[in-house]
This record gives structure tokens, sequence and C-alpha cells, in this order.
């Protein structure tokens, strides 16, 4: 199938909107879990299956469609009360929500096969769930998907909720039911349109009581031949979505006045249109309400088949909320209402399209910082005019630069979702009971960044499970409840992102770990550590408290990833411990990955920056400090230790002269580390400060360079290369002939 | 075979000529995504020698090459009136340091010549046609062989 195909485009449409309804799914699944869901938790979890089954239907995926329709009629019988949502039930569930992500996964290529068998065993604990219990079934409950007339009906909701699916922003329900006041104007007859079928149809949707408003209308002798004045009043009493009233009326959308009102707040209103001027309805045929105006009565009465009509009304409109048959499940209008609100109107756009605009905006602040400064040099007046219009434009990009950056801004959310399903599956493996609590999913992060949290959050919640956790009986000795907490949280701090993720398990045995570091050589018998020294061992290479390696975490290469991966972010990561009531480890981000905190430094007539993370300590030496060994590699003296001086500008060929008199230095000692740890110092001749800078690529136009990780921007518009700390470590290493620095003891 | 001969229906070729060491050259115009001033570039280190460095290109870091280094003319020292044609070489921007533009010709693909053998050793490979024009001759270059890598991609 081609790219262009446009039926393989809205298939790729579909499965981006899965992903959306998935992640609602799990969202109002998991809410279900802590028992804080209600009955529109499980209406919306069933909205998501249904959406799902009805794009997959129209895409032929049949596995897809038959296992999420075993699923809806599951969670049917749930949000009909016809059984209880216990904790049996929220459990299958969640399985059963993992394994339609598999199955949308598989039909969309990403996985190459489907693990049958679990999905049968799901399947079949659905029926179970579904047939058994102390409620009987009736016939329509029957699961199995080729039943005619299931699939008669099941077919509609495809095509509609194709239009509409349930995220629409214009979604809201009412709980009790619509007024619905409607005046058609005189063009709706002129097209040959006709309000008894509109009421008619407004009447399969639930109980209705019709009243119809002849204020406007003229005393006969006055009445002109075309004119439309007759308002209806319609009070339907189903709880209904807005969509399902309106797209009734759609096709006479622009030739009537329609208004909705939720039940409770017009119903002073509606009495007084009652009082003056409402006629009785028998049968909504224009001649017979036209008829009635003359009698000038006042009688609402219910349209005779609504009721009948009532209980179809969820079959016929299937993203509606709630059945008007079931009042258990009738929910609160307010929380829905605003639940639904929350979903804003959005717009999808490819990535590329905003970082172009992000660079171009990057490039705007820079062009007008430049501009600024060729306007200071002609040496106009500050109160000038030029001068004052520039401020103006500097405070304006200054503003889009940051409406650009808020744009690629994502909630963590997206990450966070996925680890229920984690904690499930690392509970079930251990054997240990779990529960996860989230905070903070609405933090903002840049979206590069957000792309890649995931995996150290989960790697550090498989850790806090496996290895942080005590077991039942360990907690129950400990006096804990035997549900063991994992707590994930993220949050903004001083321009970084916080992302903490703690347990109340038994915290860091700091014995053991002084222990097995000593074993593996990490550090000194006798190194004297602090407590949280002795904490941030477990991130030292080749560490792993675990003795026995399990498949879940402990493969002695655990918390040294993480760490590397979050420098690689240009963040930090650190544990707090209590023995006995849990660890918290805090990893600190930036909040996007296209701006690095940076030290200008001078060396070798360059302008370059040094990554900030990396840098641990700057001063100046005194001429005692500086030592050579050898033929010509210079150390350093730093706080007792010996580093080596790796001299900016001679390594990088910016200058050829050595500096080989004592007497001459003239210059600064930036001590930095690598990701591995070692520590080395770079002489600089000045530093000039500390500014936040957009990274651009080298690689992009060029090719990488040894010892240069990319480049920025400056101010002044010039090209500043960015240091690239490992690299220069590892070529001061080959140029100092591998010579070992002993430390000083 | 590089694509602008490829082509039998465009027998007619809009070609750039320019000044580099004390030769004339030319690129295919359609490489050429334009032509401005010299402004000091930043110096890259541990590169080829006639990789002049970076310069900020509307927020795109641009890098330099001396083309008269890099054919084996001798370095450039470039002053206010060198130029950057800036050429796009597959999906990279590269500037190139030449001496001056001179004009645009229209040349047809009956009157490139194969490039002789003579050629020196630097420029080998990267003249792919010499073009009489009266009593001058350019050489034709292919854009696409200048940066290193590129060169490894085609062979």
């Amino acid at each position: 199938m081609s790219a262009d195909d446009p039926f393989e485009a809205i298939k790729q449409t579909f499965f981006l909107e899965c992903e959306e309804l998935l992640t609602d799914l799990e969202t109002n699944v998991t809410a279900l879990t802590f028992g804080d869901g209600d009955g529109e938790a499980i209406n919306a979890a069933f909205r998501a299956v249904h959406s799902i089954k009805g794009g997959a239907g129209a895409f032929g995926l049949e596995e897809l469609v038959r296992f999420a329709h075993v699923f809806e009629t599951f969670m049917d019988e749930l949000r009909s009360g016809r059984k209880p949502c216990d904790d049996q039930a929220v459990r299958a569930m969640l399985h059963a929500s993992d394994v339609l992500a598999d199955h949308i996964s598989f039909a969309r290529g990403l996985i190459p096969a489907m693990d049958e068998e679990r999905s049968n065993t799901v399947i079949n604990d659905l029926r179970e769930l579904i047939h058994g219990g102390s409620v009987s079934t009736t016939p329509d409950n029957d699961p199995d998907p080729t039943d005619p007339s299931l699939e008669a009906f099941d077919f509609k909701p495809v095509m509609f909720d194709f239009g509409a699916l349930p995220l629409d922003s214009k979604t809201e329900t009412a709980a009790d039911g619509w007024i619905i006041e409607f005046k058609p104007h005189f063009r709706l007859y002129e097209t040959g349109n006709e309000p008894s079928l509109l009421l008619r149809e407004l009447a399969r949707l639930g109980p209705t009581s019709v009243t119809i408003d002849t204020s406007e209308l003229p005393v006969l002798s006055n009445l002109p031949e075309a004119g439309s004045y007759l308002k209806w009043v319609v009070e339907l009493q189903a709880p209904l979505d807005r969509h399902a009233i309106t797209e009734i009326f759609e096709f006479v959308d622009s030739e009537c006045d329609l208004n909705l009102t939720p039940i409770g707040g017009l119903t002073s209103g509606l009495a007084g249109v009652q009082e003056t001027s409402s006629v009785p309805v028998d049968t909504v045929d224009i001649a017979a309400l036209l008829a009635a105006v003359s009698e000038d009565g006042a009688k609402p009465v219910p349209a005779g088949a609504a009721p009948a009509l009532a209980e179809q009304a969820d079959s016929l409109v299937p993203s509606v909320a709630v059945s008007n048959d079931t009042p258990k499940t009738v929910t609160a209008p307010a929380g829905g209402a605003k639940q639904v609100a929350a979903t804003q109107a959005s717009i999808r756009v490819d990535l590329d399209r905003i970082d172009k605009l992000i660079n171009v905006v990057g490039e705007l602040v820079i062009q007008q910082a430049m501009l600024a400064q060729s306007v200071t040099e002609c040496g106009l007046t500050v109160d000038s005019s030029v001068k004052l219009g520039l401020d103006d434009l500097e405070l304006l990009s200054r503003e889009i630069q940051d409406s650009v950056m808020a744009i690629r801004a994502q909630p963590v959310k997206s990450v966070f979702q996925r680890m229920p399903r984690l904690v499930r599956e690392v509970a079930e493996m251990t054997g240990k009971s779990v529960r996860l609590v989230t905070e903070g999913e609405g933090t903002e992060v840049d979206k590069t960044v957000v792309d890649r949290l995931a995996e150290p959050i989960t790697h550090m919640i498989r850790n806090a499970i496996d290895h942080g956790l005590e077991d039942a009986q360990g907690r129950m000795e400990a006096g804990k409840s035997k549900e063991g907490t994992i707590k994930l949280a993220a949050l903004h701090r001083s321009g970084h992102i916080v992302i903490e993720v703690s347990d109340d398990g038994r915290g860091i045995n700091r014995e053991r770990v002084r222990k097995i570091a000593v074993e593996r050589g990490l550090i000194a018998h006798d190194a004297n550590l602090t407590n949280e020294e002795t904490d941030n061992l477990i991130f030292l290479p080749g560490f792993s408290t675990a003795d026995a390696v399990s498949d879940i975490s402990g493969r002695g290469v655990g918390m040294d990833v993480v760490r590397r991966s979050i420098q690689q972010l240009g963040g930090r990561i650190s544990i707090a411990s209590q023995p006995g009531k849990g660890s918290v480890f805090t990893m600190s981000l930036p909040l996007t990955l296209a701006v690095q905190d940076g030290m200008v430094v001078r060396s070798g007539g360059q302008t370059l920056l040094a990554p900030l993370t990396a840098v641990i300590e700057s001063f100046t030496p005194k001429v005692g400090d500086l030592h050579r060994i050898g033929s010509g590699d210079w150390v350093i003296r730093f706080r007792d230790r010996f580093l080596p001086l790796i001299n900016i500008a001679r390594i990088l060929g910016f200058e050829e002269a050595d500096k080989s008199e004592v007497d001459d230095i003239q210059g600064i000692a930036i001590v930095v580390e690598n990701e591995a740890g070692s520590q080395a110092a770079l002489w600089v001749d000045t530093i000039q400060g500390q500014r936040q800078v957009v990274i651009k690529s080298l690689e992009s136009n060029y090719r990488k360079v040894v010892g240069i990780s990319a480049a920025t921007i400056l101010g002044d518009g010039r090209v500043a290369l960015i240091l690239d700390v490992d690299a220069l470590i590892a070529l001061g290493r080959q140029q100092a002939n591998h010579v070992n620095f002993k430390l000083a003891s | 075979m590089p694509h602008h001969l490829s082509n039998p229906e465009a027998s007619q070729h809009e070609l750039m000529a320019f000044m580099a060491g004390d030769q004339e050259f030319c690129v295919d115009i359609m490489a050429i995504r334009e032509i401005r001033g010299w402004s000091s570039a930043t110096p890259l280190p541990k590169t080829p020698g006639y990789m002049k460095g970076v310069i900020n290109l509307r927020g795109t870091i641009l890098p330099i090459l001396d083309l008269s280094a890099r054919i084996g003319l001798g370095m450039c020292d470039p002053s206010g009136r060198n130029v950057i044609m800036v050429v796009q070489i597959g999906n990279r921007s590269v500037g190139l340091l030449v001496g001056a533009v001179s004009e645009i010709i229209m040349v047809n693909t009956m009157d490139i010549q194969p490039a002789p053998e003579v050629a020196l050793e630097d420029m080998r490979g990267l003249i792919t046609g010499i073009i009489p024009v009266g009593q001058r001759l350019l050489s034709l270059l292919d854009v696409n062989l200048l940066l290193p890598e590129t060169e490894v991609e085609a062979a």
C-alpha cells in the first residue's frame, strides 16, 4: 500500500486516535482501580473501547473487533449495573486494556506477533465474568460478534463515531435532560424542511414534552403570507450528549435558532413561557399546531411515543454517555461536563513544522539582539524612537519565543500513563502487591524530554518494586500495610523538571551497599562516607545489590544506566533513603533539550562553551599547584588530589605554543567530570560568564568534530563551539600517553 | 554521472561561473542557494586545512570550505572582496569560499568536454568537465564530491 493512499492515511489517523482512546481507557480504568472512579469512568472507558471497535470494524481488523467486542460487552454489563464493579472486574478490565493495546500495536505493525494465548485467556475470563455471577444474563448479552442483530446496530456506531468522537470539544452531557428551544427561520420552511419531523426525532431520544410559543405570532389580519413566528420548547428527559441533539438539527443548523439548556438551568424561564402563551401539542403536525394557536390554551402534553422509544436511544446514539433506563449510572452533570470541557480543542501539527518555527524564532531573537547592538554603536540616545522601538521589539520577540517553546511543551502524562501497566506486570512477576500513585501529571516539559523520560522512569520503578519494596510478609513484620506504594511525581523547580520516584519500602541497606562497594573495589575499605554518599554508590558502574539476578532488574547495570541516560539529557539524579521507611529517587532535567546551560570561556582566541552539567568547580591556580610529569604532561592540584590538566587551546589546535614556563601561567582551571565520573581540569584563558544557549548541530551540515559536541550562536551572531567534555578527557589521556595519575593520600 | 548531464532533455545548462585561486570554475546554478559576502568564521578544531570553520547563516551552522585550498590551488586569505557561495550538497548546506562570482553562462551539453586526465591530484574527480568559452576555459565542478564524507558515500 503506498504512502499516499488516502485509505492508509485515514487508517493512520485512526491509530493516532486509538492512542488517545487507549490513554482515556487506561485513565478511567485506573480511576476505578483506586475506587475513586464513578459511573462516568466506566462510561468513558466503554466509549473508548466502543470507538476503537468502531474504527477497527471499518478497517476490517477482525481480531481487534472481536476482542473489543467482548471487552465492550463486559463493560456494558458493569455500567448497566447488572454486574458489580468489584476488584475482580477491574482486574479483568486492566488485563483487557493491556491486550487491547497489544492488538492495536499488532494491527499497526508495531509488534511482530500477537500473544494469541493471552488474548484468548482474557476473552475467556471476560466471557466467564459476563455469564457467571449472580445475575442471569439475557440473550442480548451474547458476546458472539457474529450475531446479526448485534452487528446490525453495531455498524452504525462505526460511521458515527468517526465523525464525532467523544473527545469532541462540544461534547456536553446533561444529567437529567435538556430544554431545547427551537425557532425555525422562514428559510427552513422554504427549503422544504418539516419541524414536525425534527420534533419526532427528538422524541426518539427520550420522553419529551413539547410546548409551542406563539407570542410572536401577529394577529391574523396582519399576518404576512410568508414568515416564521413559531417557537417550540421541548423538554427532553434524557441524560444525553449535547451532540446527540444538535445532530438532529444538523441540516437546518443555519436556518433556525437553536438553544440548548441543560435541565435545571432554565426551568423558571420555561414556566413563564407556559403561563403566557403555550399550547398543548397532541401531535407534532404543523397544521394542528397552527390550528391550536387560536385556542390560546396552555397545557404541555408529553409526546406519546417517547417513553417507548427512549430505550432505543442508547443504541441509536452510541456515544451517549448514559442510557436513561439505568438511573444508577447517571452521574452528576457538573463533574462530567467539566471533565469533557477540559479536553480542549486541539490540532495535530507535524513536529518538523514546529521545530522550524522554533529555529526561526530563535534566529529572530538573535537578529534582534544584533540589531540593538548596532543601534547602540551608532550612538543613538536612549530615548530616541529607534531605540524605544527596538526595546518593544525585544519584548515581543521574547514573548514569541516563550509562546513557541510552549507549543512544544507537553505534559508528562503521556509517560506517566504507561507506568500503571508496568507496575502491574512487575508486581505480578515479583508477587508483591503494589499501588502506584502519580502526581503532577500535568507538568509540562519539552517534547524531546518527554520522549526520553520513559526509559529512566521505567528503570527506576522496576528497581523500586524489585529492590525497594518488601514482600507482603516483610511488610507485615515491619508494621506496614500489605500493599506497597510507589509514588511517581513531577514538578517544576527553578527552570528544571524534577521527577521523583519514591517507595515506602525498606530503604537502602547502607551496610550492605558499603560492603559490596568495597568488595567490588569501588571504594577503599576505610573510606569515610556520609550516608548520602553511601546511598549514591548504587549509581556507580557495575554495582548491583540484588543477591540474585532477576528478570526484572539487577543485572548490575541498572542504576548506572539510569544515571548515564539522565546525564545525556543534561540532568542529574540522586537518592535519599531512610532505612525502614523507603527511598526517594530524584531526577532533575532541563525543560528542553534545545537549550543548555554553559560556561562561556575564552581559550586560544576562541570563545567556547563548557556544558554546566559537567563543570564541578573553577579556580585560579597558584604557581605551586601545577606540576609537570615526564616530558610534557601537566597535572594540577585540586583538593589534595592531582588531576590531568588539559589545555583546551592546545588540544584543539587553536594554539601551538606550549605553556612550559610555570611562571608564565595566567589562566583558570575548570574542573570537569565525565559521565563515568573521572575528573580533569580544563585550562582556559578567562571565564566570561554563564549563559543559556540554543544548541545547534554541527552534524546537520558538516559532521562530528572531535572534542566538540555542538555549536551555538552567541548574542553577537558569531558561532561558538560547545566542548565535549568526555571526548576532551579521552583526548587528554591519549596525548598524555596513558599516564596514570596517582592520587595523593 | 552527475545529474545535470544525465537528463538528455535538459540540453541547456545554466552554470554559475566564479574565480578560485587564479582559475575559473563553474557549477550547476541549481546547486546554489545563495551568495553572500565573507564574514569571519569560527575555526573548527581537528579538521582539514581547507575547512575555514563555521558561520551563522540565519540560525544554521554553516561549514565554510576554502575551495581553492580544497582543489589544491593554495589557501585563500579571505577579505571583504571574497564571497561565500552557499551550495546544497545532498541534504546539507555548505558554504564555498571563492574569489568572486563572475557571471551566469548558458551552455549546451555538447559544449561540455570531458575532463582531461592531466588534472591535479586534489582536483581529480571533482572536475567533471571543461567548457571553453571564447578564450577562457571553465572547469565544471561537481559540488557533491567536495565534502570528505560525501566522497566516501559516492565511492
